[in-house]
């Protein structure tokens, strides 16, 4: 293979450049810019999706109960997300309530989830991007500076230097990398021990689990769960540290991967008291997640209401290789309180796949373009990767409030109980001043502290339950004719609806829409760019190396502050006609010295 | 399946990786067939070994290796430049680095049914700018392949993708390349299915090749649909602890009964798989075993023959039946005997007189 050099053909002087696949995501996404050396800047930005599978399609004429094991298979590393969602939407559809233990299991279940997937791709994906060997080969000279910067929190956790929490995140040989993977393995434990396997959950069931709650299950769980615990205490200043200095030793770095603050977040982890899963009370049972659902605009809450929320979403095609269904069958014209449904919303989508050639001037996509209507725009929201968009949303609220986290109306306290060796801790999530991607990061590792103390409530819940002998996790149902329902929660990168309608006992339509979708998408028929284009495509470029030698890495660290999960690719041409051709193995696993 | 000592007795370095005479082996990871990286991710779950173990060559007598996965890839740059992933693939296709393993993950769509446009790809082709197709990426990389590994039931026989009514007309990797397939070092593809993969028997699988490829191992054992036999050669139900329920004729009428799950869609009796047996991680977890009824996930008939999931399987019904008739008998034999051996015997007592059988002296 050997490269051509390419100026973009556009006389702008720019630098063509791509990155295909990139690494250290979930799938396949591909990030094709238009570089600009000159200002330090990157002048515009493609994101593309090469991968087509066609759930929509191969879904219909199925028998709605296998809907939750088929959807699990979206994703590989939050499957069960997609499985918690369409169980959700299957018990609006057939009209069922699971016993209270069998929600605190499924809660527990998806905590652990969240601790699993935060960690692993925080330190073992998005880490690397801040290793000391990462940053040895893009920025040496703020490595030097980082040598000599002691770490403010060192006495929590353990790292003199910022250098040194960089070395202990090179892969495999840094010592918290290796911790964070074993890490990754407790927390699947805990996750096998409600849900029975990971990724692909095996005792979900629309109406409840098929996991036996005994005082066993939830003591196994604990003990690992104040092992968490612990571990944050030492993740939350460590991930402070190593982000702070960012901003110190590069200023100006907050304008990495930052967009306006346009995020959603549709709930997570219900609360049984109040949710009965009818549509008619969504609105109220909502408000009762232990993450509230929102609608942000430029830091402020514009809804926290799932109806509302739901009627808005729309979805647009404009970039992505379908055809549109303009004027085809509409399956749901009004939803069950009788307002009225768009003909663009996922309830009434028809996926017409039309398989071309990429061409980024019109259609260069599988992705489509969904967006939320506020009555005038139609927003490009982001997730932020989750976190970000599920601390603001809850913050701004101000409704959580379950002792081990409480929600302000400006930020997020998390108090996490004394363990082996350390003692009670509190940890503050303010609202922060950008959306970009440190700040997306820096919510990761909070969010991975307020999941396992919101993950100590529900193991509360479930015991009493247990020791008060209400035992049944799993509630009866019958699958009517004619039925439709939606199911919202937070997969770990953000916003998951399931939409399902049921004609004759079987599925008539099902469209499930994950966050990368979202954050992934591409220029709508509007012409707005989706939010890692957006994102991107103001991203200033801090990296010392020269073309020849340009890795991109502040691009890469402001796609995966998104945490994205789909397949990717991208090109670089270098200029001067030579294509650089390093011989080196540094890739994560070549082993040591290899 | 024990493999033979690595003749290779020469001096190993501290990473225990045998003498320099063994070349590195790299392991060349598409996960770009229609596919979710749940394989991927599952791997990471691994601890029997686990990917660091492997990677830093933990075990005796293992080659050194280096491993080409975009999950946790460090290269990132781009395509052309600095550090590129991709690179990887092209100097596998132009020779440059033999020995190397090909991992596919996910299933492999029909790219022929369509005018132009791609399913799925993966990188892209320099000279159009268009993505490289993932079956193309097939095409010419067994060739020069020591060994192919299929990973995920995707992969292996098409999977959830292949489902009926999909429109990519998707297969597994023994469909597009054919069953009878061998590499030039004439190992046949290696199927390891699962959806996901259960950690271990992966990591056991990859291990057992880099033994092989480094001498210490005889060919892979692999049954007629090409998985390693030591794995799969058992089925579901004969390594669920729930089976004692089946054979005294108790069947869960609820999903959240502690009893076995036949009636309620569980294909365990005819679905070849050792996680019952073996636990999904660590000994925790698992499917019939825990609550969870067998879907069937790691079998070529899958999803189409046993859907829907939650309805009986037709099977199920003539042979519990069956087990529920002698079940009860077997039941209230098995009740006088519990209630007997419940019991302690009457010499375990307080008082001044022993009634053991001994004859005290005094």
């Amino acid at each position: 293979m050997a490269p051509k050099t390419k100026a973009a053909g556009d006389g702008s002087g720019l630098m063509e450049m791509a990155w295909d696949p990139i690494t250290r995501i979930v799938g396949s996404l591909g990030i094709h810019t238009k570089i600009d050396f000159k200002q330090k800047r990157v002048a515009e930005c493609y994101s593309t999706s090469s991968v087509f599978r066609g759930y929509s399609v191969f879904m219909r004429g199925k028998d709605p109960r296998d809907a939750h094991f088929i959807t699990s298979r979206i994703c590989g590393i939050c499957g069960d997300n997609h499985a918690t969602c369409s169980v959700y939407a299957q018990n609006m559809a057939y009209g069922v309530k699971p016993p209270p233990l069998g929600e605190w299991i499924i809660n527990l279940g998806e905590s652990a989830e969240y601790m699993f997937d935060h960690n692993i791709f925080q330190e073992n994906l998005v880490g690397v991007d801040y290793c000391e060997k990462m940053v040895k080969e893009t920025n040496p000279g703020v490595l030097e500076l980082a040598e000599r910067t002691e770490a403010p929190h060192a006495a929590e956790h353990g790292y003199r230097t910022i250098a040194d929490i960089m070395r202990s995140l090179n892969p495999l040989e840094g010592e918290f990398y290796r911790e964070a993977l074993q890490v990754s393995r407790y927390t699947r434990e805990m996750f096998c021990l409600m849900e029975g396997r990971h990724v692909h959950p095996s005792t979900l069931y629309p109406g409840g689990v098929g996991t036996i709650a005994s005082v066993q299950l939830f003591t196994d769980y604990l003990s690992r769960l104040m092992r968490y615990v612990e571990f944050m205490k030492r993740v939350v200043p460590l991930h402070d540290d190593l982000f702070d200095f960012f901003y110190e030793a590069l200023p100006g770095y907050e304008e990495v991967g930052r967009r306006r603050v346009l995020l959603g977040c549709w709930g997570a982890l219900n609360d049984p008291e109040y949710c009965d899963f009818t549509y008619a009370n969504m609105t109220d049972w909502g408000r009762r997640m232990f993450v509230t659902p929102g609608v942000i605009v430029d830091g402020k809450l514009v809804t926290n209401d799932l109806t509302k929320i739901n009627l808005g979403i729309r979805i647009l095609l404009g970039s992505s290789y379908y055809e549109d269904w303009e004027g085809q069958e509409q399956f749901v014209t009004h939803d069950p309180l009788g307002n009225p449904v768009d003909p663009r919303h996922p309830w009434n989508q028809h996926t017409i796949p039309a398989p071309q050639k990429r061409n980024f001037d019109d259609k260069y996509s599988w992705v489509m373009s969904p967006r939320w209507f506020d009555g005038k725009d139609h927003l490009a929201l982001d997730t932020g990767g989750g976190p970000i968009a599920r601390l603001w949303s809850t913050a701004l609220s101000g409704l959580v409030d379950t002792g081990y986290v409480k929600a302000t109306g400006h930020s997020v306290v998390i108090n996490l109980p004394r363990t082996m060796t350390k003692p009670e801790t509190t940890f503050e999530w303010k609202i922060p001043r950008w959306s970009n991607a440190l700040e997306r990061n820096r919510a990761r590792t909070y969010f991975q502290a307020y999941t396992a103390a919101v993950a100590l409530h529900f193991a509360e819940k479930a015991l009493e339950e247990v020791r008060a002998g209400r035992t049944q996790t799993w509630e009866k149902f019958e699958v009517p004719d004619e039925s439709i329902g939606v199911g919202f929660t937070e997969a770990v990168r953000g916003v998951l609806s399931h939409h399902m309608v049921i004609r004759d006992g079987k599925i008539a339509n099902y469209h499930p829409y994950p966050p990368t979708p979202w954050n992934a998408s591409t220029r709508d028929t509007y012409g707005t760019p989706g939010p890692y284009e957006d994102a991107v495509q103001n991203t200033p470029i801090f990296e010392e190396n020269s073309p020849e030698n340009f890795k991109g890495i502040d691009i890469m660290r402001a796609v995966r502050s998104f945490d994205p999960c789909l397949p990717c690719g991208v090109h670089m041409y270098v200029g001067g006609g030579k294509t650089v051709q390093k011989m080196h193995m540094p890739t994560g696993l070549s082993g040591l010295g290899g | 399946m024990t493999a033979a000592t690595p003749s290779t007795a020469g001096a190993t370095n501290a990473g225990g990786a045998p003498a320099d005479e063994t070349p590195t082996i790299h392991i060349l990871w598409i996960n770009a067939g229609l596919s979710c990286d749940g394989d991927s991710v599952a791997l990471t779950a691994a601890m029997q070994p686990s990917i660091e173990q492997i990677a830093l060559g933990d075990l005796p007598g293992l080659p050194k290796i280096a491993v080409h996965w975009p999950l946790i890839d460090f290269e990132c740059g781009p395509v052309g430049g600095a550090d590129t992933f991709i690179e990887w693939f092209f100097k596998g296709e132009r020779g440059e680095i033999d020995p190397f393993v090909l991992v596919v993950e996910g299933s492999i769509p029909n790219e022929s049914i369509k005018p132009e446009g791609y399913w799925c790809g993966f990188g892209d082709n320099p000279e159009t700018g268009q993505p490289i197709t993932t079956s193309e990426w097939i095409d010419r990389l067994a060739p020069k392949a020591l060994a192919v590994v299929a990973i995920g039931t995707c992969a292996t026989y098409g999977g959830i993708h292949a489902m009926a009514g999909n429109p990519t007309g998707a297969m597994g990797v023994p469909d597009y390349l054919g069953w009878d397939w061998k590499s030039h070092a004439g190992i046949p593809i290696v199927c390891v299915p699962g959806c996901p993969i259960q950690p271990d028997n992966f990591a056991e699988t990859l291990t057992y090749l880099l033994y092989q490829a480094a001498g210490s191992a005889p060919m892979i054992p692999l049954d007629d649909k090409l998985r390693p036999s030591w794995l799969f050669g058992a089925t579901v139900h004969e390594g669920c602890d729930r089976a004692g329920y089946y054979e005294q004729g108790e069947f869960a009428t609820t999903y959240d009964s502690p009893k076995c799950l036949v009636k309620l869609g569980c294909w365990g009796p005819v679905v070849k798989c050792n996680v019952p047996k073996r636990g999904w991680m660590n000994g925790i977890g698992g499917c019939p075993n825990v609550g969870g009824i067998c879907i069937a996930c790691t079998m070529p008939g899958f999803p189409d023959k046993f859907m829907p999931f939650m309805d009986e399987p037709p099977g199920a019904k003539l042979s519990s039946k069956a087990s529920g008739a002698y079940g009860a008998v077997v039941r209230r034999l098995r009740s006088l005997t519990i209630n007997t051996v419940d019991k302690e015997p009457k010499w375990r007592h307080t008082g001044d007189k022993i009634t053991t059988g001994y004859r005290p002296p005094w």
